[in-house]
């Protein structure tokens, strides 16, 4: 039982500090915001070319080979110094699938382009009609010689209008049952008969999409793990993907920014900061905070001494999910009025507000992470069914 | 980084597990928690000479010289066991108090006594009026002749009825909310002028209201500094609400384990309860309740090894989360076991009021939050 950092530690925290006060510039930080994609892949290029971007890769494939006290000082002063999480898609989802289950060839065409961010990937699990049953999903892949002809579509495609790859998982056999005949399949998405149509979601921004496949045709050779077994490697996938939700360190963040905005937000005459009841309520969060972090470093020094996070990463999407929502909602709060505020081009001088517009983006867009990654419904079912048992 | 007991933890763990489940069955302690004295003396010569009284204790004084975590999973493991034999009233605060404040000949007479299981201890703190508040302390010690007089009344004296030797905290000077001018002192609990009233507890504790009326001390019953006893009292206190949270970890984890045990074997409507959705997600609510709260231990725990003073916010934040998660677990272990969780003659509910003992110990969720907002609010 100990969680002390060692002198190496502290080097390490110090170098990992000062490489972010250098390399993340305001200007990069407003780039990353206006231009989506070329901000992300200028900052996930640099992080590429330090041998950082990727903490949770095996270092034979170009990971950092970091232990999980190293990984946590990473994720805390990343969340620190305010810089958003790499892109996942690639480099923390599809990668850890090809790592476990693609062949050679899969690894060393696609493991070091995604390193470099050469490719922007996007994720092809839910369908109009296969929400939370991931599994009824109908997407069909038909074998044609060397190939597969793909007729289907997929929903809340994030940034598939940015992306060159999607990972999807598509139907190769309807006779058994529904997690049977299930295909985790990559396709290039400039392949003819991919049709990416943009949804306007709640923030009112574009990142989310259907995208519509007909008669696309894709190489036999683009299959992940065997053919018809694409559940085992679609729930492996989801394992990744919810550690990163919980977003423990950001959540952090928010908890600062909480206490800087509220502490210049006067009610009154009174600081928003001293109100009795809205301490109370920050206390409940933090308090429910200081133990979801220790939650993770369990995980993650559970997954240190094992490999892939095991359904207790769902523990952590709902803890997470449901604190960050918490943390969104008071910034909205905090921002009274200037809550409803609508993307204009003042200047918060003009404007009369400073954060209004961050709180209202990520509150309503914050909406989604108790629904993605498999609703927090659903991960209660999964905890019932395989840790506690329950039939 | 590593949440792994050490061999030596684990020996200890399940030394206590064993005796739990070998000697101390379920109507074994109703009979215990029934008796004249409400413990039994031969168990607690069993847990001196299983050296389970000395873990806290330095190896100089026949301790075992063990750190937090070795008296957490002490009391999580007696927790699970919901053993009432007063492990905390006489090792965690009585001994706890002597082991930080005690000169070295009170410490050399003192703790080998405590290990060997020859004296039950209490602190006797409480007062009507004070509720959380260590610092509201009526009671007063004054000079005379060599020796001080002890006058005042202690409420609520946790193994009061037992208790062979009292720590009190008296007042040697300042007004009644002062946070200087609090002295410790030890007293015979037969000494003339003590007076014990005493009565049970929910949760199978015997405590008392104990008197002091003109009750002689010697300068030597002194403990600590004359008027600087409440920094002793506070770090004894951080130490005693982590082992209080510990053993509320372990009386959660039964508690959650017999409640899921019930509802994959309980049918009704021809099925298990346990099948059904609204209850299977609150099982896991109450299940990620108790993992939350091991966490908070488990920080808390890391962070006073290192420091005792890194711990301060934790400690306050744990006291909270144990509070609410526990409220949280049993009233669904209650509810989940429906008339029968109702019943005196099943465990659940006296697990239940264990609980309720722990949150109220020390300072409850309310106080804590008020305690954590003022130490991490400050303007």
């Amino acid at each position: 039982m100990d969680t002390a950092y060692s002198p190496e530690d502290l080097a390490f925290r110090d170098e990992v500090r000062g490489f972010f006060e250098e390399a993340y510039t305001p200007e990069l930080r407003a780039r990353m915001r206006s231009n989506h994609k070329e901000g992300f892949e200028e900052w996930q290029r640099k992080l590429y070319e330090k041998g950082w971007v990727a903490p949770n890769w095996p270092a034979e494939f170009g990971g950092t080979g970091w232990t999980a006290t190293q990984k946590y000082i990473y994720e805390t002063e990343r969340s620190l110094a305010g810089i958003p999480n790499v892109i996942p898609f690639g480099l923390v989802m599809v990668a850890n699938v090809i790592m476990a289950y693609g062949t050679d060839e899969q690894k060393e065409y696609f493991l070091p382009r995604i390193l470099k961010s050469e490719d922007w990937w996007c994720q092809g699990y839910s369908e109009p009609g296969s929400g939370s049953d991931l599994a009824s999903l109908k997407t069909k892949a038909e074998r044609d010689g060397d190939d597969f002809i793909i007729n289907g579509a997929k929903i809340w495609t994030t940034y598939a209008q940015y992306a060159d790859w999607i990972f999807c998982l598509v139907r190769t056999d309807n006779s058994g049952k529904k997690q049977e005949g299930i295909t985790f399949i990559l396709i290039d998405m400039k392949t003819e008969g991919i049709k990416v149509n943009p949804i306007i979601s709640i923030d009112n921004h574009h990142s989310l999409n259907e995208v519509e496949f007909n008669n696309v045709r894709v190489p036999a050779k683009n299959v992940v793990g065997e053919i018809g077994k694409g559940w085992t490697v679609a729930k492996a996938l989801l394992a990744h993907e919810r550690t990163g939700i919980a977003g423990v360190a950001d959540v952090k963040r928010a908890v600062r920014v909480i206490k800087e905005v509220a502490a210049k937000e006067e009610n009154g005459g009174q600081r928003l900061m001293d109100d009795p009841g809205f301490q109370q309520r920050l206390a409940d969060i933090e308090v429910e905070l200081m133990a979801l972090e220790f939650t993770e470093l369990r995980t993650l020094a559970t997954q240190a001494a094992g490999g892939f996070p095991g359904p207790e990463s769902s523990l952590l999407k709902i803890k997470g999910t449901e604190l960050q929502q918490a943390t969104q909602e008071m910034l909205m709060e905090i921002a009274a009025y200037y809550q409803g505020v609508l993307p204009v081009d003042l200047d918060p001088d003009a404007l009369g507000h400073e954060f209004a517009t961050d709180a209202r983006l990520s509150y309503m867009y914050g909406r989604a992470a108790t629904i993605y990654g498999g609703s927090n419904e659903v991960q209660k079912n999964i905890i019932a069914k395989y840790v506690l048992g329950l039939e | 980084m590593n949440f792994d007991f050490s061999e030596e933890q684990q020996m200890v763990r399940d030394s206590i597990a064993r005796f739990v489940q070998d000697d101390y069955d379920w109507d074994t302690r109703k009979a215990i928690v029934g008796s004249e004295r409400g413990m039994s003396r031969d168990n607690w010569q069993l847990f001196a000479e299983l050296g389970w009284l000395s873990i806290p204790f330095a190896e100089v004084h026949g301790g075992f010289g063990g750190n937090i975590v070795d008296l957490s999973v002490v009391m999580e493991e007696l927790g699970k066991g919901l053993v009432v034999e007063p492990y905390f009233p006489t090792v965690v605060l009585f001994g706890g108090l002597i082991k930080r404040a005690g000169s070295e000949a009170q410490q050399a007479e003192w703790l080998p006594r405590i290990i060997g299981g020859e004296v039950l201890g209490a602190f006797a703190y409480v007062e009507r009026q004070s509720r959380f508040a260590l610092n509201d302390c009526q009671t007063t010690a004054t000079r005379s002749g060599d020796g001080l007089v002890l006058n005042g009344e202690k409420v609520v004296v946790f193994n009061g009825e037992q208790a062979d030797n009292l720590v009190v905290m008296a007042r040697t000077s300042g007004g009644q909310s002062d946070h200087e001018g609090l002295s410790l002192f030890i007293v015979d609990a037969s000494a003339a002028g003590v007076e014990k009233m005493s009565y049970p507890m929910m949760d199978g504790q015997r405590v008392a209201n104990i008197t002091l009326k003109d009750v002689a001390v010697s300068a030597e019953c002194l403990l600590g500094e004359e008027g600087g006893a409440l920094a002793v009292v506070d770090a004894m206190t951080d130490e005693a609400i982590i082992a209080l949270a510990a053993e509320a970890v372990g009386i959660m984890s039964v508690l959650n384990a017999k409640t899921l045990e019930y509802t994959k074997t309980r049918e009704q409507f021809g099925v298990a309860i346990g099948s059904y959705q609204a209850l299977q997600h609150r099982l896991v609510d109450t299940m990620m309740a108790y993992e939350q709260s091991k966490s908070l231990l488990f920080r808390a725990l890391c962070e006073y090894k290192q420091d005792p003073a890194m711990a301060a916010e934790t400690i306050h934040a744990l006291k909270v989360l144990i509070d609410r998660n526990g409220k949280h677990v049993f009233g669904e272990a209650i509810q989940m076991h429906g008339g029968m969780g109702m019943t005196d003659e099943l465990d659940i509910g006296h697990y239940a009021k264990r609980l309720m003992m722990i949150n109220t110990t020390f300072g409850d969720a309310t106080y804590h939050r008020n305690r954590y907002i003022e130490t991490a609010y400050a303007a």
